[in-house]
Formats: C-alpha cells, structure tokens, sequence
C-alpha cells in the first residue's frame, strides 16, 4: 500500500513512537524526531499514544486490538501527517487499520489517519528528500528491512537510498537479504525453535557479508538479530536507521 | 514448563534433522532461483498473475454453474462423473469402481487429492494394491512415508536414502548410487505394473468445463502410461479445479508450471476427453471423474477464505516460506503443508485439531508475493487466528476452539492499560524506573538470544522534558 | 451418490456471489516471434535444451531421414500407424527386408500389448505442428495412430510442419479451433521423458520415451 502523496515538507507532523521504542529503544525515536526537526519541521508528540494494538491483532485477540487503535485514532486527530519510525506498525496504521475498523464509527477516520501515515524512511526521502552529509569513518553496513516495510508498505528502496547517499558507507549485502529474520512478534515466543533457526541464518548472514553495522527501519527485528549477536563474538552494531543517520552526520547527545 | 503439542514435537524432530533440513533447503533455495529465471521480466509476470487470478475468481464464483456444464460436457464424450461429499465416500466409490472390474491393483500417477482421501489405505484394507509411479511418490510409498512437498514428494531424501531403500526393497536389481542408474530401476521396475495394471488413476490439474476435458501435467510420463494402458481410468480432483474455457488454460498452465519448478513447459501436458472410441485401438474403456468436495464447499461459503479455493497446487509458497524451508512438509502432520496448508487443513479439520498450525508463520508475506493467483495467504492465516479465539461463534469450523482463559485475560489487560493514556504512562514510568528488576529470561526469546531491558526513561517522558508533547 | 450431488451443489449454490468478475484480456508474451524462421528457431532451440533432437527436412526426403536416424540409433522394429497420414510414405521407404523393420499398429493393444512392451524399439507418429514459446509438439492420437505408440517404444519420432508452428499453446488452441471438438487424448510433448524427484537433479528416460526426434518438414 503506497506511501501518501505529499513531496514537500509540512509545516508539522505527529510521531507515533511505537511502544518497543517507547519503552526499550527511546534513542531510536528521538534520532527520528531530530532528523526531522533538523529538517525545518516541527514535531509534535502526542501524549496519548501507547501502541498500534498490533500484539493483540496478530494473536487473533481483534476486539482488544481495536480498543487501543481506537485510542491512537483519537490520539493522532487532527488531520496531520503521522510519522512512524516502524515498518509494522506503520503498516498496522496504513494496512490493516481500515480493515479492523471496517463498518465500525469510527472507519471514516480510521481510513484518514491511514491515508496520512508515513514510515520514517518513507517521510525522510520523499517528502525531505534528506540529504545528509557524512562525517564518519569508513564503515561496512547492511541494511535489514523488516517484511513489513518490504511486503506491506513496499518501502524497502528509501532506507537503501539513505545509505546509498553516505559517502563513507560501504554497503554490503547478506544473502537472502529479503527472507524473514524469524521475529513475527509474538512468533518468536510461541515458536521459539523455529524462531531461533531462523535468526541464527540471518545472523550468519549478516556475519559472512563482513558488516560491521546493521542498521533497520524496525526495532523489532533489529532487537531479534541484536539478541541473537549477543551470544556470538562476531556481533556487528545494530542500529535504527535514524539512530545511524544521526550519528553519521553528527548530530549531537539527543 | 508444559509438555509440546504433538506439533510442537514435529517441529523439534524436524529442527534436529540436519540432513533432511539440508536436503529441504538446498532444492527450495534452488526452486526460489529457478522461479525467478522462468519469470524474467516483472512487468509480465504482474499481468500474467492479473490474467490467472481473474480467470479463477471468475470460475469459482461460477463454480456451481461450471461443474453443471463440466457434467454435461463430460456426459457427451463419455467420462462418467461421481460426486463425493468426503473423503471415505470418494474411496467407496473408487473402490465400486474398481471391484467391479475385479481390479486386483491400481496404478496411480501422481495425485495430492488421492493423499487427501486416504486411499491408499483404503485399497490395501480391500486387497486391492495400490502402486505409486511418480518416482518421488514410489519412493516414498516403499520408504513408508507421506509427502513432504506437494510437487516434489521425497525432496527430503539425499540419493543415497534412495538407493538404500532400492536395496532394501529390490534386491534382485542392481543398483549403484548414482541418480540415473536409481531411475533405470525405477522404470524397469514399473514398465511391468504399467503393463499389467487392472486400473489407473490420476488427479487432474484442471477441469475444463467447455469441453470436458481433465488437463493434467507431467514430466515422467507414468501420467500418460497410467491414464491409457489400463482398462479403467479414474481421476480425482477437488470442485474447485473447474475452469470455463479451453483458452483458460495457457496462461494458468504458464503460471503453474514456471511456478512450481521454473520449467517453461513439463515435458507432457494431457488433454483427456473421455474414453476410447469405438474404432480406437488402445485407451482406457471406461474414464471416470470423481469430484470431490471434502469442506471446500464449506470453505467456499465464507467469502475470505473462498479466496484459497484459487489455488493451483504449484507449490511456490511453501517454497518460499522461511518456516518450510526450515522444517519442510512432515513436520506440518498435514496432507497439505507450508502456507496453503496452513490455511486449508484447519480451515477443513476445525481450528481445535489444527488451530496450532496457524501459529507456526510470522506473516511475513513471502508466499503471498509469489502465488500466481494471488491468494492472500497471510490474511487467510490471520484470519484462522482471529477465528480460533474469538467468542462469537462465527468463522470456521472449530471457531473459539483455541481461546484459553489466561492468554484471553492478558490480552484483556494489556487492551486495558494501553487504550488508557494515563495507565499506560503509569506503566511505562514503572517499567523504566524498576528496570533492574526485569526479568532476565523470558520463555521461549531467552533460550536463543539476550533479553531486552526497559530503558532508564520511556520515549513518552524524554518527549515531555523537551516540550514535544504540546501543539 | 446424485444425493451427493444435490448438497455438494446445493451448498455452493447457496453461497455464490451475486455477479462473477469480467474477463480479463489475457497478456501475450512480448518475445512473441512473428515469422516462420524464428518460430522455428524458437522452437529449436527450446527442445535442443532439454536433449530432445531435432533435424529439418523437406517433403520428400524425410522418410529417407527417418530412416537413417533409425538406423543409427540400431532400431530393429518401428512401430508407425498403419492407416496413419505418414503409411503410404513410409511403405514406399522400407522395403520389406530393410531395417529397420516397419510394425504396423494395427490391432487393438489387448491383442499385442507384451509385443509392444518389450518388441518394439522405437514409434514415429505425424503431429498436428507444434508451440514455439515452449518447444512442444502437439500430438493428437486416434484410430490411425493409437495413443501408445507415441508413448511405450523407448524412442519416439515425430513429424512437425513447419507450416503447423505457432508461437503459443493459445495460439494454437485458437487457430486449430480445440473447442469444435477434442480427441480422447491431446497432448503436447516438449521432450524426452524425464524427473528431478532425486536431489533436484534432472534425470532422462522414467518412464515415458527415452529419445525424443523430431523432424521438422519444411
């Protein structure tokens, strides 16, 4: 489902932070909201956010599920566009909040706040069209792109073409680059052999293509190959994109 | 901590198989390759799979219509149709079939349906012998197996299995290690049974109901030897394998089969429109179609899950599925495995029996991507988990089947604290200052990577001590 | 059983859709050759790659070419129709203490089959032209020449007219009008006999024509 056809910069967005990020990975959000200030746009946070509700929707729990996106509906009002520094759940906003909502009150709205709601990779690159200069040192990094942002929002070129623009990156790539890390959210838990079997492949993967940094647009995966490295000496640095973007070019303490 | 479920043990088998997750892995990272030479310009393939999908949307919401003039197509050119609501009344009708001829074997080309029914238990509990010709179905029948793949049925062999089972089974031939010499024995072995055969049977790929016709493809042509040298010919196919037209046929056949092994074309593709003519001097006498229905119909009345009735049986989505790959189609316990399977069998068996199946994806979308018909795979699985839990009754069969008091109560409070600004602030302001006392495993994550702790303070409150929280 | 009939249908009757979605143009491959050399280079090469064989010939010379591959290849018995398109042109070639030896399929299979199962080395068959995209000839057996024939012997040759190329199966399928009427078996051959159920490696020869000739009349 195609990113919203805005190509130049609004005045402000709303950052919907994510709960993993809210609660374990916070550097990554506040990378994400100064890449965008630094841009010239305002950020606002609306503090009544919690989660898209995509734990519950993926369990098959749909009630629960649509009680708390009702509550981002209301949290995200006002008509403008959302920022999500995560592929699933902006896919969760943008893909299945319509569905969830289907012939409820509030689908009018649900299918707004859809058509308003950007990936942060997507927002960076479209509508910044950012270009940052790069002040690092030389440096092997592969890019993870979480399936969502590959299959649900079709946004796997735009963390590329961010890569693709630091000059000190070199950018390697991991066989079967596109296949699953093994994260699924609550998968991981309810099916940890196979879960396991899978980010063990993705880390020796990720290993053989000698990266040094692997950077994502989503905390979810980079938390399951992050764990994975953690018992393994040939761990590279995994990072959100933003996070990565905003260190390249400088940004200072968030 | 619990006991696995009979799946669960499947799965840590299956895990702990080195050799067969090798054998697995290879020939699916392989098919993956071969998929994409077949389809070399994206473009094409897109209006290919328009054209595929639209030529089955159309049959099945025509479906009753189409196996009426399928019937009456087949009535004038002799092929006698049989209905079958299950599966034990498929295999009594065969069975009829075939002990009316004083049939005392059945020759079988290749045919999932056939392993659907149960059949051939059914013969053998009759006396009468059923015999596999399709190289990976006879390996598999004399290892004592089922399927693993639902084209290439013993891809969890090596050939050195192979050639220990010919041993084992065929003393008499000689048989070195080598893949061509096992197929030498291979034919040597079945040119007889094709020979002296009282019966055959075939599944069907398509249904044409222009025409009558049963399309059905092959590359070893034991399909061709099966469905002609014998005195009875028996296909079984779902419903939903009905198509209109003859000219529906090309592009579904150009989907299935680069689809499914990335070939251009099998080596045969059969058009068979009834039995032998009266001045034909070789042919089947008698060609029957036993359609089945075996919860299709069932599937068919739910609108979402109709979707899968689609499916063309090419297989690509289990060849690229993450969790297939690993685990291949034994672990599944199903007829049909990987991501098709997982949304047919529960969907057919009740999500009490099954249910857990649904589980065993992260829906990352893989299968979707690739099916020709564009069955919206990881919605139909989603959709089945939705149904295991809820409480209102609708959904498949077996609705609510899955929903245990403790998970429905988490989810209850979890809904509770996170639709409620306030509680949710409470519990992320608690969970950052109080995070020395996080738990250092959690079941199930822990055992294969690092568990993550909350951060010193939660986005929320970094976002508020710099104003970002007000218009 | 038509009680089956009646709930299998009643069911699916109850339960369709109002309307069925319309048809949709169905894409033609855009490497579609347009002419007769490139249908035939097409179609060439298509069967070259799976080790099917194929030789060109013209309208008088190709049973004198039958006859020599034959040879070659130590046929002793070809099985060919007897009241087939290809008899008159056959006869006329063999002579009756040439090799190999022209089998006429004449009866009916239950009088013969152990013959044709183990006598018999090769078959020849005319086909009704053939499928550039994919390197298939279109057989379409009957009373003249019975569908074994093509199938049983170890090595299969076929007749193609160049003339009879088309570029596709939909092509085809519309130009030679299949609707009007299907024969108990039509079907397409691209090749020899083969399976990549050991290891994924292709294997030649399980159980249908080890050998496929095809030759080509133009």
């Amino acid at each position: 489902m195609p990113a919203p056809a805005l190509t130049s910069p609004p005045e402000a967005v709303l950052f919907f932070g994510t709960c993993l990020i809210d609660l374990l990975y916070p550097q990554a959000g506040l990378a994400g909201i100064a890449l965008i200030r630094r841009a010239g746009v305002r950020v606002i946070y609306p503090p009544g956010q919690s989660c898209c509700g995509q734990p519950a929707w993926n369990a098959g729990y749909r009630d629960e599920a649509r009680r708390v996106a009702a509550q981002q509906i209301a949290a995200l009002a006002g008509g403008l566009p959302v920022v999500v520094p995560s592929g699933s759940c902006a896919g969760m906003l943008r893909r299945h909040y319509p569905a969830l909502f289907a012939g409820d009150p509030l689908e009018r709205d649900a299918k707004a706040l859809a058509a308003r709601t950007f990936e942060l990779t997507e927002f960076l690159v479209d509508v910044l069209h950012l270009r940052v200069d790069d002040l690092g040192p030389p440096l092997r990094v592969a890019v993870h792109t979480s399936c969502s942002a590959r299959r649900e929002l079709g946004a796997v070129d735009r963390i590329e073409r961010l890569l693709d623009g630091l000059g000190g990156v070199e950018k390697v790539e991991q066989e079967r680059k596109a296949e699953c890390c093994g994260f699924g959210g609550t998968f991981a838990v309810k099916q940890p052999a196979i879960s396991g079997a899978m980010v063990a492949d993705k880390c020796d993967a990720l290993a053989a293509a000698g990266a040094q940094v692997v950077v994502s647009q989503d905390c979810g995966c980079l938390m399951n190959i992050a764990g994975a490295f953690a018992r393994r000496p040939d761990a590279p640095r995994c990072l959100h994109v933003a996070e990565f973007l905003w260190e390249r070019s400088g940004g200072g303490a968030l | 901590m619990a006991a696995p479920s009979e799946l669960g043990g499947r799965i840590g088998r299956a895990l702990g198989n080195a050799a067969a997750r090798a054998n697995i892995a290879r020939a699916m990272y392989g098919l993956q390759k071969k998929r994409l030479l077949a389809f070399p310009d994206a473009a094409e393939l897109e209006r290919l799979r328009d054209a595929g999908e639209a030529i089955k949307r159309r049959a099945i919401a025509r479906l009753p219509e189409l196996l009426e003039t399928l019937e009456a197509s087949c009535a004038r050119n002799g092929t006698q149709v049989h209905w079958a609501e299950t599966a034990e009344d498929a295999n009594r009708l065969v069975l009829d079939i075939l002990q009316r001829h004083g049939a005392r074997d059945l020759i079988k080309g290749k045919s999932m349906v056939s392993e659907e029914m149960g059949l051939n238990a059914a013969l053998a509990a009759a006396g009468i012998e059923p015999i596999e010709s399709d190289l990976g179905e006879f390996i598999i029948q004399i290892g004592g197996e089922g399927p693993s793949h639902i084209i290439a049925p013993a891809v969890h062999k090596s050939r050195f299995e192979v050639a220990a089972l010919f041993r084992e089974h065929f003393p008499d031939l000689p048989h070195g290690d080598e893949i061509e010499s096992l197929c030498a024995s291979a034919r040597a072995i079945l040119r007889r049974r094709f020979r002296a055969a009282d019966a055959g049977l075939s599944g069907a790929n398509f249904l044409v109901a222009e025409t009558g016709t049963l399309v059905l493809v092959e590359n070893e042509g034991n399909g061709r030897l099966s469905t002609t040298a014998p005195a009875v010919h028996i296909a079984v196919a779902g419903i939903e394998k009905v198509v209109e037209r003859l000219a529906d046929v090309p592009p579904l056949l150009r989907l299935l089969v680069r689809s499914a092994t990335g070939q251009p074309i099998t080596t045969y593709v059969n058009f068979i429109s009834g039995p032998r003519k009266a001045d034909e001097k070789d042919g089947p006498r008698e060609v029957h179609l036993v359609l089945l229905d075996n919860g299709r119909s069932r599937l068919y009345a739910d609108p979402e899950l109709r979707e899968s009735l689609r499916c063309i049986r090419c297989g690509a989505c289990m060849n690229h599925c993450p969790v297939y790959v690993r685990l291949g189609g034994h672990a599944y316990g199903t007829v049909y495995p990987g991501p098709i399977g997982t949304v047919l069998e529960p969907a057919r068996a009740g999500l009490g029996r099954l249910g857990e199946l649904t589980e065993a994806s992260t829906l990352c979308g893989a299968c979707s991507e690739v099916c020709p018909v564009r069955i919206p795979l990881p919605s139909l699985i989603h959709r089945l988990r939705h149904d295991a839990v809820r409480t209102d009754g609708a959904g498949a069969a077996g609705s609510g089947a899955r929903r245990r008091r403790l998970e429905a109560l988490v989810w209850r409070a979890w809904a509770f604290v996170h639709a409620r600004p306030a509680w949710y602030r409470l519990w992320t302001a608690t969970a950052t200052r109080l995070r020395a006392l996080a738990p250092r495993r959690i079941a199930g994550w822990s055992d294969a990577r690092a568990t993550p702790r909350p951060a010193t303070r939660s986005l929320h409150a970094l976002a508020r001590e710099r104003g970002l929280d007000r218009e | 059983m038509s009680d089956a009939r009646a709930r299998i249908l009643g069911r699916l009757r109850a339960a369709a859709p109002a309307s069925a979605p319309d048809r949709v143009p169905v894409p033609i491959s855009p490497a579609t050759p347009a002419n007769q050399a490139d249908l035939l280079a097409s179609f060439r090469a298509r069967l070259e790659a799976v080790r099917a064989e194929v030789h060109l010939a013209d309208a008088d010379g190709w049973p004198a070419l039958v006859q020599r591959l034959a040879r070659a290849r130590g046929v002793a018995r070809l099985l060919f129709g007897a009241d087939g398109q290809l008899a008159d042109a056959l006869r006329r070639q063999f002579a009756d203490e040439d090799t190999p030896a022209l089998v006429p399929y004449a009866d009916p299979i239950e009088a013969w089959k152990g013959e044709l199962f183990s006598g018999i080395d090769a078959g020849v068959t005319s086909s009704l032209g053939g499928i550039a995209e994919t390197g298939s000839v279109i057989l379409w057996p009957g009373p003249a020449e019975p569908r074994l024939l093509s199938l049983v012997p170890p090595v299969h040759f076929v007749i193609v007219a160049a003339a009879q190329l088309h570029a596709t199966l939909a092509d085809a399928i519309a130009a030679q009008r299949w609707a009007e009427g299907m024969p108990t078996n039509a079907l397409l051959i691209s090749g020899p006999s083969k399976s990549a159920d050991i290891e994924q490696t292709i294997a030649y020869g399980v159980h249908g024509p080890k050998a496929f000739v095809v030759i080509v009349v133009t």
